[in-house]
């Protein structure tokens, strides 16, 4: 019979149907038949250098586009290689798709070569996950598990595929429809409750909008954006926000929580009203939650049912798509507007003011030395040469802080970090999906000396395929967060955090075949990585930084956020 | 204190996986679980007591929701609801105080299930409280053995079920919507 088509073919048919265009994965024994069938299909295939980084550039792919990433890993070490790539992206909410080879269904339990049970170990750190048992099944699985990464929260989506699945061969119907009778998304919010958070709004005196990641996983940047306009509320962005309200804004103050800025913590503590949109009340945000916008009505938009209330108690709540729900409250706030914002609006301006004069009270200015490259001036370098167009993606970290601090993206799905699992190693296989998604992009890879040596396997990946990725390494010879802890909390007992080898960059990249550099003095660093983004290919830019700089404010953990610790103790003078 | 969960699910491969793993993963402790068939064989009902601070029931709820496999949730706890347990306990005892755990057997409304020279086995059902007092009766009386089923219970409301509807497949399918209310 000429129309059967193998399990494997018919997989690649979906995920054409699903619109994607490229798989980052790394091939295997039961995933053979997979590889021999996309011998021949359009679907680009990206073969990285360890499943780990499939999973990340996967996410870089999904973070810089908003659409699903595809990774794609073998049975047993593959499967298990993937792991810290899937949490990730289940708790900063991405949506991937991981496809798994698993051996074959007769063998499953058997302890047969390469077999790990994907299914039992991934159940933790999947949105939701699948293993499919027979071929009839496949092409809906496939659809549905592409339809639960991107719709409502989205999140990771595993699909575990025994090799006589990919192998068998059947009558390819598309599927039509799918049908998850307990998959419940809710998109339109309340309208009462949309109603009443636009009159309270106008009621406040002191307001401040919190936006996070929702907003850039909603696609709902420019409704934030005339909500803020329409208001002229201030407003802060969370770690996963930035972006969503363009860095320049005039009615943007800065990222709020422990690393964050004077200003927005303060205004998170002093105001009545606090409109939460895509937020989750993060711990890192929230500081003490006791102590946290303790005067506060809060309005918390979210379409996860589950965040409402699980940290902060919310005056209004509404479930909804922050898009939807935000069209809708914009318009009833312009409605409004007219007869309500002269209410209080000199208690506002006031506000304003207040807000502005935290702002310049303690300024977020990055270090400059004339000896020293101080990591600050290197992230204000990236942030002058990116203008806000460049995509930076970055690990986990002080690097990441003080690139949340002081680069301004002017639009979303530009910053690209590892926020909730904070996971290392991130930043350089996020880089390659991100460049891939984005080619027309200049993309930074901001990286600590730390994670980068957890990435260096990429670099071939990077040249093999020309990516004209900028890796930029801010070199200060620690793992540099965690010395900051024992030295603040730990009584400077450094342990094992001293990275004392470090390659030299020049050589390593001309090892892979292209150019690298490392620099040291103040001077250097703007011709240098002027040198790196002229580079047409890629580039790797050993920064050595001055070691010891910490990153400020900062908020002790468990601490109340209106209690910064603003700079590094000063020696007293001794007469 | 205790939160009495019924929880519908359909039979999809590592469904209770899911929910056991769910518990365990947000530290909330599951005191007993019980899952069977329904009349519909794609659908299990589960029965889940789980000890948590009244402040996260309905957290507890939320979470259980997402669960893509599971089609409703209602917690009992304070509902309109009935709960029993099934025992079935062993007992051995001397010949002179058989006639004594007869008659308390009876009234607990026991059955007798097995008797042998060495003692009894005894069949009770009822709600959890009284299976603790019938427990500590018998053990007044020798050496017992005890099975619990751990609790199932029923809701004496009708709630309707409400289901997602279908949805198109593919690159081109509309963004689902939904209303919490």
């Amino acid at each position: 019979m000429s129309n059967l088509i193998s399990g494997a073919k018919m997989l690649l048919e979906c995920l054409v149907r699903e619109g994607v265009d490229c798989v980052f994965g790394y091939p295997g024994g039961v995933t053979l038949p997979l590889y021999d069938a996309m011998y021949d299909h359009p679907i680009r295939h990206v073969l990285v250098r360890h499943e780990e980084n499939a999973a990340f550039a996967a996410e870089g792919y999904a973070r810089a586009t908003g659409r699903v990433g595809v990774c794609c890993a073998t049975s047993g070490p593959g499967a298990t290689n993937l792991i810290t790539g899937l949490v990730d992206a289940l708790m900063d909410s991405i949506p991937v798709v991981a496809l798994t080879g698993q051996v074959s269904s007769k063998l499953i339990g058997s302890d047969a070569f390469q077999e790990a049970d994907t299914f039992g170990i991934t159940r933790s750190c999947t949105k939701h996950n699948f293993m499919v048992k027979n071929l009839a099944e496949l092409p809906q699985v496939i659809h549905e598990a592409f339809y639960i990464a991107a719709s409502g929260r989205p999140g990771p989506v595993l699909v575990d595929v025994p090799k006589d699945v990919f192998q068998g061969q059947a009558h390819y119907a598309p599927v039509n429809a799918i049908h998850l009778p307990g998959y419940k998304v809710y998109t339109e919010g309340h309208s009462g409750q949309i109603r009443r958070a636009a009159t309270t709004m106008w009621e406040a005196e002191r307001p401040l909008i919190y936006a996070g990641g929702g907003i850039v996983l909603g696609k709902a940047a420019p409704e934030l954006r005339e909500l803020v306009e329409l208001t002229n509320f201030p407003a802060v962005c969370t770690l996963m926000g930035l972006g969503s309200l363009p860095g320049d804004h005039p009615n943007f103050i800065s990222m709020p929580g422990m690393h964050g800025s004077y200003a927005s913590n303060m205004a998170m503590t002093h105001t009545d009203l606090l409109i939460a949109l895509g937020v989750r009340f993060d711990d890192r945000v929230t500081g003490r939650l006791a102590a946290f916008a303790p005067h506060a009505r809060v309005i918390h938009v979210d379409i996860d049912p589950a965040e409402i209330g699980k940290n902060r108690a919310p005056d209004i709540p509404i479930v909804g798509d922050i898009k939807r729900v935000l069209t809708k409250l914009n318009k009833i706030v312009a409605e409004l507007k007219p007869a309500a914002a002269g209410r209080n609006a000199a208690a506002r301006q006031a506000w304003q003011e207040q807000v502005r004069a935290w702002k310049e009270e303690h300024p977020l200015t990055p270090a400059i030395s004339t000896t020293e490259i101080k990591p600050q001036h290197l992230v204000s370098e990236i942030d002058r040469l990116s203008n806000g167009q460049a995509i930076v993606t970055s690990d986990v970290g002080q690097h990441q802080m003080w690139a949340a601090q002081f680069i301004r993206f002017s639009e979303p799905n530009l910053w690209i970090n590892s926020g909730g699992l904070g996971a290392m190693g991130f930043g350089l296989p996020a880089a390659i999906g991100a460049q891939f998604a984005r080619p027309d992009k200049l993309v930074f890879s901001l990286v600590g000396d730390g994670g980068f040596q957890m990435s260096i396997p990429e670099l071939a990946t990077i040249a093999n395929y020309g990516l004209p990725v900028k890796i930029v390494v801010m070199n200060n010879g620690y793992l540099g967060m965690v010395r900051q802890w024992q030295e603040l909390f730990y009584n400077n007992r450094l342990c094992a955090v001293e990275l004392d080898c470090f390659p030299d960059a020049e050589l390593l990249a001309r090892a892979y075949g292209f150019k690298g550099r490392t620099i040291d003095k103040p001077a250097e660093l703007a011709p240098a990585l002027e040198e790196a983004v002229k580079e047409p290919g890629p580039y790797l830019l050993n920064v050595k930084v001055a070691p010891y700089e910490n990153v400020y404010p900062m908020v002790p953990a468990g601490g109340a956020i209106h209690e910064m610790v603003l700079a590094p103790p000063q020696p007293v003078a001794v007469a | 204190m205790m939160q009495i969960l019924s929880i519908l699910v359909e039979n999809k491969p590592g469904a209770l996986m899911r929910i056991t793993g769910l518990f365990s993963a947000r530290g909330y402790n599951i005191e007993s679980l019980t899952v069977a068939r329904t009349l519909d064989p794609t659908l299990s009902r589960m029965t889940i007591a789980v000890d948590v601070d009244p402040k996260i029931r309905a957290q507890v709820l939320k979470q259980i929701n997402k669960l893509v496999n599971v089609l409703q949730v209602q917690d009992l706890t304070e509902a309109p609801s009935v709960a029993r347990e099934l025992i079935l306990l062993k007992i051995r005892a001397s010949m002179d105080a058989r006639t004594a755990i007869l008659k308390e057997a009876e009234i607990f409304g026991a059955r007798v299930v097995d008797s042998s020279t060495d003692g009894y086995a005894i069949e009770v059902t009822g709600d959890p409280e009284k299976l603790d007092e019938f427990i500590d009766v018998m053990r007044s009386y020798g050496d017992i053995q005890v099975t619990r089923s751990g609790v199932v219970a029923v809701s004496l409301e009708i709630k309707k079920l409400k289901l997602a509807p279908p949805v198109p497949a593919g690159v081109d399918a509309p963004e689902p919507n939904g209303v919490l209310q």
